[in-house]
């Protein structure tokens, strides 16, 4: 009862199957029946099916929150399910460790890696593969890397390496165990196009060799070009089966969010007028040893335009964003100029009253506090802008007024202006933050990663809202990883690689091939 | 088997909860250390708890004890929501004694009304003084402010046994390693006769209610939470960590000179080798049993004042060991951390252990 | 002066030993991710235990062995209050100390006022007898050369084998350590085990062969002390080794700073090593890269797998 019949892609089972079940009968590698889990408040996965099979690429598709994350790890046997079962190439399976996991031959690459930044890469794939770190394990490092066209050196220290190269670490983890099945979460979200493309024949090259390989991603097209089957999840529950090579990158997205969204650029003439804020050949040393040092930056942005900053992660946005934000000041003030002042010693405060309003990647504990109310979080930045104090005492009043203001303008989802930041989801509390930046009318907005993690609905909501300041004159510097964001929202784009930024482009002229190469490092696009 | 399982958000019930539970456990823990020492059960409930406020006089010790605590305790509850560990207010307590006592014993026998307000100055700056080594340190170089404010009490304390043994004795003391006598004017004035209970109790109350404002309605005391809780945060709003830890460390060391000098000029009255029984310690366990709340603060102070008024009583009527105090107040603050596992996490049982409820 | 040289390293040796004990713990224990400011509550009941149980039993042995498993028993408290129950790593371990000195003081009452005889020196045939080396290397207690050895062995452990890599693997990121399926919690309380009975050993130094006798809250910081050991060790077992003797000079200079004829009042002399703490706390702080590539980056984080 729990076989799929699947001449085609299935697995021949000859022996090691239960007395039940017919010999020439194709077995899925991976059956995963009836998987729920729930966590207080929230049921993450619902009764969910899962079948993989050898030598396919099978992904699992769903926005944020869909419930991607939690079968993984119940999969990898990093979480218990509370109910259903799982079958390995035909056997009832009880997976409840990671090792468990890995004896039975599955392996798994985190989005947020699991590395050990003080460790080597050597001592790093040892702990993961429940080996000593000798050379016998450092001679097939190098094997399997070279084989697979992934160059690694064993004795670094991994606080030096690049994310590329930290990725390949988990890989060659991976592979080091001779894998049957491969879980890949949202594994391109931290590289260049370039190395993409890399990764996607390593992969392929596997699904040759035989191997399974779940591959957990919200980018459609990607999952377009490498998949062979598809899971769409929405809400905790498996929504559809799909073969995404017979589907649409817009009927994929149906499937995944309920709904069409139309994703096309408006087109819109802004007309642009002085320059709001310039950096000239700034320089800044990063504090942290693990830091980005920022080497001759120079960039301007002009009222009523949107400049987006592509790159991938760990290039130095972080040392960016502070220098623009004030959180960490210039030896040289006049590098950074708003509205022709220099601002470079102006701390984030002093900048704010000055018209400069940042919202930074990291929502949670930088953006806003989790464990203060949203009443609180708005009289954070806008306690001066927005006059939120009375005869020097914080008026609770005015403060709540703004953030019901906010929650109404911008449709934040909540228990009103008393909710802890900490219980909105990540859009909405995107929303209150993007809405509490905006609302208080700035001249320059400096935005870091604003669609991160956020729900379609969201994302648009927020987009207009950037274009709509946009509209009423105010300069808009953009940051961001995500490449269609970029290309939707901007009038002009660079990139920012290794904490050097590249030559500036209209958008309307440029294609995402050449963004990737600028993001690589390739000055002249 | 039981495991925790997060709450979706914290138990502001809980919040509250945790404190009374933890006073249970340890009143019947301490009943059975009683039971243990071999003293009758009753008794030494009766000794510990009744006895001592069960006068009006008893009752304005209680109020002497609770001052300097809750002068501390509010100051160290600030610092504490900053995140910024000041565990040597007994050293600053012992500083701002020292220096409060130097300018009432130099204007020995000068009956003026500045000389009592001239030693509160000097206290506070004492106390202040030595709260900013800690702060420069940290500020200027990362110094851990728990390991540098915790050895300078060792040096405060030395430093006082050295002053009243030699520089500041009374030279009609026959020796003592103690100061003179104050006069009148460096006394702090009693508020009610026949009591030891004086002005500084006043002050306490003034400094509750200065503390809750500051915390509550403030820029300054939002920034201080803030930093605390999400430091990154509180420099995307452009609050100074550096301004912030100075400010809290400044705090808490004036307001320890302060008690420290409400300590000399009040119930004491002269400079002796040891000039407090560890309410800088103590401090530390009421900011945390008064939810780090200055009105917290205030009801945890006169439960740790009641303990130190039990462990003398328990000491004359029982003759049990002073040390019992100490082990009061250990375990008060055990079980307060151990309840405070219930504001984030409720308790449920599990049918099977897995990785996700590993524990031992 | 030959003899008052020896005489002086002998002190020396003395002073440093339970320093040594008590850091090369506390360091494992951070190690691990686990910031433990308990170490003087646990060096205290080391202390009392073992002088209470060599006292009433006679046997310097049992002694020794009752101090390792009083400071277990501590370290099994914080363990349990911070790596189960999830409590503040910083507020325990003072609740530690805190509780520690008042409840020695407590057990220790019947104990004050009491001499003990102190360790047999275990002397090394022949090699003891060597004029000089010989007293300076070869007669020792056998705490003192189990404090080289224990430190020689934390050295191979945390640097040779695979149990040592998961221990750093686990105080430099917990997350990933629990991703790997390592039982981060299992590890740390072991870990926090460990501390516990090298710090109750240190204490057992301190009331069985430095002083030799039982007084109240007789480590005056000496825990305090081995925290700053180990950040000045940057968390290197050799390092510490040399911090603790660096110490252990120190803190006998005031014995015999009047045989050196430095007129100083006792107070102040017996400030040298807070101040010295805090001086090397001040050195050290100027090679803040290193201290941050060397510091266990999950120090002091609770860690509950479930998030």
């Amino acid at each position: 009862m729990y076989l799929k019949l699947d001449r085609e892609h299935g697995l021949v089972m000859t022996d090691n199957v239960p007395d039940t079940l017919a010999t020439s009968v194709i077995v899925p590698l991976v059956d995963m029946r009836a998987i729920s889990k729930s966590y207080p408040g929230c049921l993450a996965n619902d009764a969910i099916d899962l079948q993989l099979k050898a030598g396919r690429v099978h992904a699992l598709l769903g926005e944020n929150g869909a419930g991607k994350s939690t079968l993984v790890k119940i999969l990898y046997g990093l979480l218990a399910s509370d109910t259903g079962t799982i079958r390995w190439a035909g056997n009832l399976v009880h997976i409840d460790s990671p090792s468990a996991a890995r004896a039975l031959g599955i392996a798994m690459v985190f989005q947020h890696f699991s590395l050990f930044d003080s460790l080597s890469v050597l001592e790093n794939i040892a702990l993961g593969m429940d080996q000593d770190a000798d050379n016998d394990l450092r001679q097939r490092i190098i094997e399997v890397s070279a084989r697979y066209g992934l160059p690694l050196d064993p004795d670094r220290s991994v606080y030096t390496l690049s994310v590329g190269e930290r990725q390949r670490i988990e890989i060659v983890r991976c592979l080091l165990q001779q894998p049957k099945l491969l879980i890949m979460d949202e594994p391109t979200s931290v590289l260049t196009p370039q190395e993409v493309a890399d990764l996607f024949a390593t992969l392929s090259r596997l699904a040759e060799e035989g191997v399974a390989i779940l591959y957990i991603s919200h980018k459609l097209e990607e999952i377009r070009q490498l998949c062979h089957e598809a899971t769409i999840l929405r809400g905790g529950r498996k929504v559809a089966s799909a073969n995404p090579q017979e589907e649409s990158a817009s009927s994929l997205a149906a499937l995944m969010m309920g709904s069409d969204l139309p994703v096309a650029r408006v087109a819109e003439v802004r007309k642009t007028g002085p320059v709001l804020f310039s950096m000239d050949n700034l320089t800044h040393q990063a504090g942290t040893t693990h830091g980005i040092n920022l080497q001759g930056l120079t960039l301007q942005v002009a009222a009523g335009e949107i400049v987006g900053i592509a790159g991938v992660a760990g290039n130095g946005q972080d040392e960016f964003m502070q220098v623009i934000s004030g959180e960490s000041l210039l030896a040289a003030p006049n590098r950074l100029m708003l509205k022709n002042q220099p601002i470079g010693h102006i701390n984030a405060a002093g900048r704010r009253r000055m018209g400069l309003c940042c919202v930074p990647e990291e929502r949670l504990g930088h953006a806003a506090v989790p464990g203060l109310t949203l009443t609180e979080n708005v009289f954070l930045t806008a306690h001066h802008t927005k006059a939120l104090r009375h005869f020097g005492l914080i008026s609770h009043r005015r403060s709540r007024e703004f953030a019901l203001e906010i929650i109404q303008r911008f449709n934040v989802q909540c228990h009103g202006a008393h909710s802890l930041a900490s219980s909105l989801s990540g859009g909405n509390l995107q929303k209150f933050i993007v809405g509490r930046e905006i609302l208080q009318s700035p001249t320059v907005l400096v935005i870091s990663q604003p669609t991160w993690g956020v729900d379609a609905g969201a994302a648009a909501a927020i987009h207009s809202a950037i274009r709509a300041l946009a509209q009423q004159g105010a300069a808009v510097l953009l940051v961001s990883q995500d490449l269609d964001e970029l290309m939707l929202v901007t009038d002009r784009i660079g990139a920012l690689c290794a904490g050097q930024l590249s030559q500036m482009h209209r958008t309307a002229d440029i294609t995402v091939r050449q963004v990737g190469l600028l993001m690589g490092g390739e000055i002249a696009a | 088997m039981i495991a925790l399982q997060r709450r979706a958000s914290p138990s502001r019930l809980m919040g509250y909860l945790a404190p009374v539970l933890a006073l249970g456990c340890t009143l019947v823990a301490g009943l059975i250390l009683f039971a243990l020492l071999g003293v009758p059960v009753g008794l030494a409930f009766h000794a510990y708890f009744i006895e001592p406020i069960s006068s009006v006089y008893g009752l304005s010790e209680l109020a002497v004890k609770a001052t300097p605590l809750v002068i501390i305790g509010v100051a160290l509850s600030i610092g504490f929501r900053a995140q910024v560990w000041n565990i040597g207010a007994e050293g600053q307590l012992i500083l701002g004694g020292i220096t409060g006592a130097a300018v009432g014993l130099f204007f020995y026998e000068v009956d003026s009304w500045y000389v009592l307000p001239l030693m509160i100055l000097a206290s506070v700056l004492g106390g202040m003084v030595w709260a900013g080594v800690p702060a420069l340190l940290k500020t200027r170089l990362g110094v851990n402010e728990i390991l540098t404010s915790l050895m300078l009490t060792y040096v405060a304390a030395l430093l006082l046994s050295w002053l009243v043994a030699g520089p500041m004795r009374d030279p009609d003391g026959f020796n003592f390693p103690e100061s003179r006598l104050f006069h009148d004017a460096a006394l702090l004035p009693r508020i009610v006769d026949g009591t030891r209970l004086h002005l500084g109790a006043v002050i306490a109350l003034g400094i509750v209610v200065a503390g809750w404002l500051l915390l509550s309605r403030t820029l300054l005391g939002f920034a201080l939470r803030v930093n605390g809780m999400a430091p990154k945060a509180g420099a995307h709003a452009g609050f100074s960590q550096t301004r912030l830890v100075w400010i809290a460390l400044l705090m808490g060391g004036g307001c320890a000179g302060l008690a420290g000098l409400f300590e000399v000029a009040g119930p004491i009255g002269q400079l002796l080798p040891s000039i407090s029984p560890g309410y800088g310690f103590t401090a530390i366990i009421v900011a945390f049993l008064g939810r780090l709340h200055p009105v917290g603060v205030l009801v945890a102070a006169l439960i740790m004042a009641l303990s130190y008024l039990g462990g003398e009583s328990a000491q004359i009527t029982l003759n049990l060991p002073l040390a019992v105090t100490g082990v009061f107040q250990g375990m008060l603050l055990f079980f307060l951390l151990a309840a405070d596992v219930l504001i984030n996490y409720s308790f449920v049982w599990t049918r099977k252990a897995t990785q996700q409820v590993e524990s031992l | 002066m030959n003899e008052t040289l020896i005489l002086t390293v002998l002190t020396i040796i003395t002073a440093a030993t339970p320093l040594v004990y008590a850091a090369i713990g506390e360091l494992v224990v951070e190690r691990s991710g686990v910031l433990n400011l308990g170490v003087e509550g646990m060096m205290l009941s080391g202390a009392v235990c073992s002088f209470a149980t060599a006292h009433y039993t006679g046997s310097a042995s049992l002694g020794i062995l009752a101090g390792m498993l009083a400071g277990m028993l501590m370290a099994l408290l914080f363990a349990f209050l911070t790596l189960t129950l999830q409590s503040s790593q910083v507020a325990t371990g003072l609740a530690l100390t805190l509780f520690g000195i008042g409840l020695t003081a407590l057990i220790g009452q019947p104990l004050v006022g009491i001499a003990f005889g102190g360790l047999p020196s275990l002397d090394v045939p022949y090699l003891s007898q060597l004029p000089v080396v010989g007293p300076l290397l070869f007669s020792h207690d056998i705490l003192v050369y189990g404090s080289f050895a224990l430190v020689a062995a934390v050295a191979w452990f945390l640097n040779r084998s695979r149990a040592g890599l998961i221990l750093r693997s686990i105080g430099d990121s917990h997350d990933a350590a629990h991703a790997l399926g390592l039982r981060v919690i299992r590890v740390r309380y072991l870990a926090t085990l460990f501390g516990g009975a090298c710090a109750g050993i240190g204490g057992t130094y301190l009331s069985m062969v430095y002083t030799p006798m039982w007084v109240e809250n007789m480590s005056a910081g000496r825990g305090w002390i081995a925290l700053a050991l180990v950040v000045f060790s940057i968390w290197q077992p050799g390092r510490l080794l040399l911090g603790a003797y660096l110490f252990g000079g120190i803190s006998i200079l005031q014995l015999h700073a009047q045989a050196l004829g430095i007129n100083v009042p006792a107070q102040l002399m017996s400030m040298l090593p807070y101040v010295t703490t805090i001086l090397v706390l001040v050195l050290i702080s100027r090679d803040r890269g290193r201290i941050q590539r060397n510091a266990p980056a999950s120090i002091g984080q609770s860690f509950h797998p479930t998030t």
